[in-house]
């Protein structure tokens, strides 16, 4: 009975994953949320039109690169090739990074074109769209570096796997959700 | 029963298992991780809320009951909100805003689903503890936390927020809009980030732990609905809180850094704001997206809590267990697509608006299955009138009469007469806030034994009980005429208009009814904390019941069971079945053992518990 007792309350990552998997539904009902707003508030009239920063099409490269090194990663660290599935991760996060560069770089290109934060709702909404993703992106790395830590500290493989699969799941999400508000955007002028 | 009769020499080494240090005060009574203790932590602050709006709700019942009168004692309480015995005009405003947040979001958001929820789903559904103890218990602290903000901004100099708990733009967008809308209102917002944190964390945790760590043999069709209640209400948290974030993070935006999302063409003392091209209309949309979800996130763990109590005191299977199931999926689905019923009269098209009205009017075909289902489950019951019983049916006799005025207000060519007046305060008192209130004191007295030990003085409970439904009644019935002359919601006094003077003795009535009716919650006090420390010792299963909490020992201990979690067999209803000794038979009952009783359908319906029986042999 004492195998029975263990066999049950042994660690199980399937809880836990699907925690994260609900956090990706509420992130999602918050940006459904924003880019609503956005329609209702431009069916309203009295809209800026202006054209999106071009640096958002190179970052938005970035960040596709940015999952397959972070895919090729993940099937490193399950085939137990170690030093392989580092620099997936390595790559993935100096993407990301770069993502998150450039896409700072864009609101600098907007500001140039006087398309401001406070200004028509139009404008301001792209910040407040490109800024919440960004955070988002802020999280992934972070998750991108306890990945990291578990590497060099040598944890278990299956703990190494689980934090690979949540980073992944993770930063696929957010991947995901940034081609879907850049292409809302770009239809939705 | 070979599940439960487990040898106890497995305690040690399973208490070494789970606690690999020694427990301090710190760990076990403040930031525990234990699902049993985090449900005490969410109930006692969610009842210091309750008194904190309650207090608010007696303070501007004086104000609207004897308008013109001074009362010195107001002043020595308030201070300077209350010179010479009066109280001030924007402090009514703020007492009214702070006490519709309490109430919706401190207490019977957070202090019903966090106390139930936390308490329940892993007693129920057979699991060691919650799919992250470590995330619920940072639910709890930024409950706590935000709890805290939204009191202390009770003290600050310039008033707490007092736009409405609804906090419509540009009141509460502009600071300088009233003494309310300056850091009063910024405290709000910080709260409520804070809580809307705290309520999807503690989402997440139920929702997960529901659909990945039921025991063996708990199928969701096996579950009792008190857990079918409390997982959909966690889906309708996250799925609709993270839009009233993203409405308040416009919100913020607009308040403090400049934007115009809500904000256009507005004069302040004769000059023009730069605000230019926003819509306040916008905000409404966002904030009642989850608003109404919201009022739901309020009832329906009431509604389960009912459904739970109801069938056990009444010694009777719950009448359509599926159906009952089938209503709450139906009314929480269409409480996605109701939200614009509360904005008939913002200019809305009248084509949407009969939208809006048609899916607002069908919930009450689910709505009306669920009270049906409850009465079906009280005829020619066995009925154990325990003072969880009384406030159950209190509930159902409350969800009758307030939704039956929602049928009045879901229409949009009458709402526009009865719109913001106290016909409307009569309805979501009566349907959703009394209601949901008698569903917490329900779950408080009939889950008393399984939190603290003891049980609660059952006198003290009815009196308790009959106290405050004659005064739920006599404060709220009265509003409906009120409200149906035009008399509207949130008005400081009623003697500045002609012909709202009539209505003065009703309101001096409906005063009485509350100070009388706030004066029983004492009773409810006394009874509760006495009972900590004082009141008899509860047995493993003092009401008879069948579900799987009442199977683990009166003693708390981390993990829930000693030894092995109990494997399920049967559905949580089994009462009164022909044949079987008890009137009861719990879900840990094999079919096996209870063979003079078995009926073609348990095996009919169900495939699984012929399996388990099989192996059970």
């Amino acid at each position: 009975m004492n195998t029975m007792t263990v066999e049950q309350d042994k660690f199980n990552p399937r809880p836990v994953k699907f925690v994260l998997w609900l956090f990706i539904l509420s992130s999602i009902m918050m940006f459904a949320g924003l880019t609503s707003a956005y329609i209702v508030r431009q069916a309203e009239g009295n809209w800026k039109i202006f054209d999106l920063p071009s640096i958002f099409y190179i970052t938005t490269v970035l960040i596709l690169l940015s999952s397959a090194t972070m895919h090729y990663s993940v099937l490193q660290a399950k085939k137990n090739n170690i030093a392989k599935q580092q620099i997936g991760l390595w790559l993935s996060f100096l993407l990301g990074a770069g993502f998150l560069a450039g896409q700072y770089m864009g609101w600098q290109e907007l500001i140039a074109n006087k398309v401001y934060f406070v200004g028509n709702p139009s404008e301001s909404f792209v910040y407040v769209i490109s800024g919440l993703h960004g955070a988002h992106i802020v999280a992934g790395l972070l998750l991108m570096v306890s990945a990291l830590i578990g590497v060099y500290r040598n944890i278990s493989q299956t703990k190494n796997i689980f934090r690979m699969e949540l980073t992944s799941i993770f930063w696929h999400f957010i991947d995901i959700l940034w081609i879907y508000l850049f292409v809302f955007l770009l239809i939705n002028r | 029963m070979s599940t439960q009769a487990l040898d106890h020499t497995d305690v040690h080494a399973h208490s070494d298992h789970h606690e690999h240090h020694p427990e301090t005060f710190w760990s076990k009574y403040v930031f525990s991780m234990d699902h049993k203790m985090i449900a005490k932590q969410f109930l006692i602050t969610g009842i210091i809320m309750a008194i904190i709006g309650m207090v608010l709700s007696v303070l501007f019942r004086i104000q609207l009951g004897w308008p013109e009168e001074s009362f010195p004692f107001l002043e020595r309480i308030l201070g300077k909100w209350a010179k010479d015995g009066r109280i001030d005009p924007s402090f009514y405003m703020s007492m009214v805003t702070i006490h519709g947040t309490i109430m919706v979001f401190f207490v019977l958001t957070a202090g019903l689903s966090g106390t139930f929820s936390n308490l329940l789903i892993p007693l129920q559904v057979g699991a060691r503890d919650m799919a992250s103890p470590f995330i619920n218990m940072l639910s709890y602290w930024f409950f706590f936390t935000a709890s805290v903000i939204m009191t202390y901004s009770l003290m600050i100099e310039t008033g707490p927020a007092s736009g409405g708990w609804t906090i419509y733009p540009p009141l509460s967008a502009l600071p300088k809009a009233m003494p309310g809308s300056g850091l009063g209102m910024t405290l709000w917002l910080l709260s409520m980030g804070l809580f809307v944190a705290s309520s999807l964390m503690g989402g997440i945790n139920y929702i997960s732990t529901v659909l990945n760590m039921r025991t063996k043999g708990m199928a969701m069709t096996k579950m009792p609905l008190t857990i079918w209640a409390f997982f959909l209400t966690a889906v309708l948290g996250v799925l609709s809180f993270p839009v009233l974030l993203a409405g308040v993070i416009l919100l913020i935006f607009d308040r403090s850094f400049g934007t115009s999302f809500y904000l256009s063409d507005i004069y302040i003392g004769g000059e023009a704001l730069p605000n230019h091209g926003g819509s306040p209309v916008l905000f409404q949309h966002l904030f009642w997206f989850l608003g109404h979800p919201e009022v739901y996130i309020i009832i329906m763990p009431a509604l389960g809590i009912t459904s739970e109590i109801i069938a056990t005191n009444a010694r009777k299977p719950i009448f359509g267990y599926r159906a009952m199931i089938m209503s709450l999926i139906g009314i929480a689905f269409l409480s996605f697509i109701v939200w614009g019923h509360h904005m008939f009269v913002t200019g809305m098209n009248p084509f949407l608006g009969s939208v809006f009205m048609f899916t607002t009017l069908i919930i009450a075909v689910p709505s009306a299955v669920k009270t049906f289902n409850y009465l079906a489950t009280l005829w020619k019951g066995n009925i154990q009138f325990t003072p969880a019983m009384m406030f159950s049916m209190g509930l159902v006799s409350l969800f009758i009469s307030g939704g039956l005025t929602g049928i009045f207000l879901g229409n949009a060519a009458l709402d526009i007469n009865l719109h913001d007046t106290y016909f409307v305060v009569a309805h979501f008192h009566i349907v959703m806030g009394s209601s949901a209130m008698f569903g917490m004191f329900a779950g408080v007295y009939h889950w008393y034994p399984k939190m603290f030990g003891r049980m609660m003085d059952a006198r003290l409970g009815y009196f308790h009980f009959w106290l405050t439904f004659i005064a739920v009644y006599c404060v709220f019935f009265p509003m409906h005429f009120i409200g149906l002359d035009g008399v509207p919601r949130r008005y400081y006094a009623f003697t500045s208009f002609e012909f709202m003077n009539e209505w003065l003795v009703v309101n001096q009535f409906i005063s009485i009814a509350a100070i009388i009716g706030s004066l029983a919650q004492f009773i409810f006090l006394y009874n509760f904390f006495r009972s900590i420390f004082k009141g008899e010792k509860a047995t493993q299963n003092p009401w008879k019941s069948n579900t799987l909490e009442w199977t683990t020992p009166v003693e708390h201990i981390h993990g829930n069971w000693p030894g092995e979690i109990p494997s399920v067999y049967r559905w949580p209803y089994d009462y009164s079945k022909p044949g079987h000794d008890e009137d009861f038979i719990p879900q840990t009952t094999p079919y096996s053992e209870t063979i003079s009783s078995n009926i073609p359908t348990d095996f009919g319906i169900h495939e699984e518990p012929v399996k388990a029986e099989e192996k059970s042999n």
